[in-house]
């Protein structure tokens, strides 16, 4: 067959063979844009538009059922003195900077330990990923079941190591490191299988070359797996960052933003300002913070990540 | 370092141990794991009075079937699944299509504009949907959308992440076989779909796979475009549920367990590129 023939010499530029190249050549462009057309026609007018009009609109005064009027910059100077914006800023940067380091270090703990070279492996991986493949929603239930302060089990399992659990989701200060734990539960896996395709993908003879060296496995993981797996750490952190600074569904369900504002993030406080409160120009005045942040610290990392990732594999 | 009497190994350092300590880790982390949704089927099935006492218990002192029937009698649970399948099946199938067909132009076709054009999309997938939720709700009201599947799917099917995902993959298909299939006379075309698709399978499952179940888990949208039972899919309709029977923990858990259990199904079913669709947006990052 043609397709056998043209393989037995790979690498052979198509110019050179001649045929009809004029003609593929110039409707190559025409080609493309059919191409690209129905994809191009979606994305400009349901993304990219939607990106640019987030900046017109956070410039108006506009409540969806009167005609919008220019605002300048006074949704964004309104959220200087905006108590529940700030508090919000707030609770997602303690959601983040929580939750970001314990789901790292249990996706990387479990992606080391089903990389021991234990028989089953398969099956584990997936009972773990289990939680990543629920609906939040659904799932938030169980864990305000979970949570319940009076004999919940949770507090029921405390209570067997006389630990006298707190009221979690309606008390000041447990109700957002209950969101933390039940997010960690939630999305440990999708590190944990990054982590594990990077561990197999270490070369083998760098660990027979550190036990040469007598290292103990200590040593060996700070010398060899952590600097080999930094791309995958490195990944990870950016996307679970970026992923936490939208954190929505489970404070929504679990204890819609209260007690009080304790667990209100920004992504509900620009929901209720946008869709309860019917403030679009606001609401998207506080989108685009958002997104400000979220690049900044992106870009800090990405930074970062010059001095601390290796990716001379 | 090595020395004549070798120094009493460590107990870690002992296989037997070492190996009944890993088996013991592996089951503890899945017994964490996997409390909450085992607890979510046990609670399920207990009675109305046992669920909802001050003090839970968590086995069910006898298993009450018919919670099933009732969960689907309080809510149109079945109605909220189909339209689930509607919406992430529909926001899959659009965005599959297109971003297979504009991945190859990015990745095989030349044209003026290209590198811009692909820096555009590029930088859309930086920005947090919040962003884009309130143009896009106003869009699709002034369009008359709110609650209709156009509205609900269309701004969901055309992200970059498609787009970039077999993008990628298209640039690690050998050139050979399109020209072979060129010499042979197919047009671009045919090229196409019977060279680059077929070989792309692995990569269009993937995408299609964690699509789908990103979607079928998507809840802020859906909650700002649907307002009745005829587009509610079944993330917002738990939060109706959990609105309007709060604390009957039988039947909220049932009806959490009912539409999460074919998400797990299918979970199951194509792990295979779920696992591989992590990984390669893992490596993307690379």
């Amino acid at each position: 067959m043609a397709l056998q023939t043209r393989t037995a010499m790979p690498g052979t530029p198509a110019r050179q063979l001649g045929g009809p190249r004029p003609r593929w050549r110039c409707s190559e462009t025409f080609a493309a844009w059919l191409f690209l057309l129905p994809s191009l026609i979606g994305f400009l007018v349901f993304t990219a538009g939607p990106v640019i009009a987030a900046g017109v609109i956070s410039l108006l005064d506009w409540n969806l059922f009167s005609p919008p009027g220019f605002a300048g910059p006074d949704n964004f100077t309104r959220l200087g003195p905006d108590p529940t914006f700030w508090s919000a800023f707030g609770n997602t940067l303690y959601f983040t900077f929580v939750s970001v380091p314990l789901t790292l270090l249990v996706s990387l703990a479990l992606a080391l330990l089903l990389n021991q070279g234990l028989r089953r492996i398969a099956v584990f991986r997936s009972l773990l990923l289990l939680p990543y493949a629920t609906i939040t929603v659904a799932v938030a239930f169980v864990w305000i079941w979970l949570y319940i302060p009076t004999d919940g089990l949770v507090n029921a399992v405390l209570g067997v190591f006389g630990i006298d659990g707190p009221a979690w989701l309606i008390s000041d200060d447990w109700a957002m490191p209950a969101l933390i734990v039940m997010s960690v539960w939630k999305s440990f896996g999708f590190g944990m299988v990054i982590f594990l395709a990077g561990l197999q993908a270490i070369p083998q003879q760098l660990y027979e070359a550190a036990r040469v060296d007598g290292a103990t496995p200590w040593r060996t993981f700070l010398s060899v797996t952590l600097p080999l797996l930094s791309p995958s750490v490195f990944f990870v952190v950016v996307t679970s960052i970026i992923h936490s600074f939208q954190v929505f569904d489970q404070a929504l369900v679990m204890t819609d933003g209260g007690p009080g504002a304790r667990t209100t993030t920004l992504v509900m406080y620009i929901y209720q300002t946008g869709f309860q409160n019917y403030e679009q120009g606001y609401a998207a005045a506080q989108s685009i913070v958002l997104f400000a942040f979220i690049a900044v610290i992106t870009a800090m990392q990405f930074l970062l990540q010059r001095r601390l990732v290796h990716y001379d594999v | 370092m090595t020395s004549d009497i070798p120094a009493p190994a460590p107990w870690h350092s002992s296989p037997v141990a070492r190996r009944k300590l890993l088996v013991f880790s592996c089951f503890l982390a899945m017994a964490l794991t996997l409390t909450p949704i085992v607890m979510m089927v046990l609670v399920a099935f207990q009675s109305d009075t046992e669920s909802m006492a001050a003090r839970p218990s968590f086995w069910p002192s006898s298993w009450h079937t018919e919670n099933i029937g009732r969960a689907f009698d309080l809510v149109p649970l079945g109605r909220y699944l189909l339209n689930t399948v509607i919406f992430a099946g529909g926001t899959t199938i659009l965005e599959t299509i297109t971003a297979a067909l504009a991945a190859y132009a990015f990745a095989r076709l030349n044209f003026r504009g290209r590198n811009v054009l692909f820096g555009v999309y590029l930088a859309t997938l930086m920005i947090p949907t919040q962003v884009t939720l309130v143009p896009q709700f106003i869009l699709v009201a002034k369009l008359h959308g709110v609650d209709t599947w156009a509205g609900m799917i269309l701004p969901h099917a055309f992200t970059a992440l498609g787009v970039f995902l077999l993008r990628q993959f298209f640039l690690g298909i050998p050139r050979d076989y399109e020209e072979a299939a060129r010499l042979d006379g197919a047009n671009r075309w045919q090229t196409f779909i019977r060279v680059i698709i077929p070989l792309a399978v692995p990569a269009i499952a993937t995408l299609a796979v964690f699509k789908f179940i990103s979607q079928w888990n998507n809840l802020l949208w859906p909650l700002v475009i649907s307002n009745s039972d005829a587009t509610r899919t079944a993330s917002v309709g738990l939060q109706v549920f959990q609105s309007t029977n709060g604390t009957q923990w039988n039947l909220l858990l049932m009806a959490a367990a009912i539409t999460t259990i074919p998400l797990i199904l299918l979970f199951f079913l194509t792990q295979r590129w779920f696992v591989k669709g992590i990984t390669m947006s893992g490596l993307g990052g690379r």
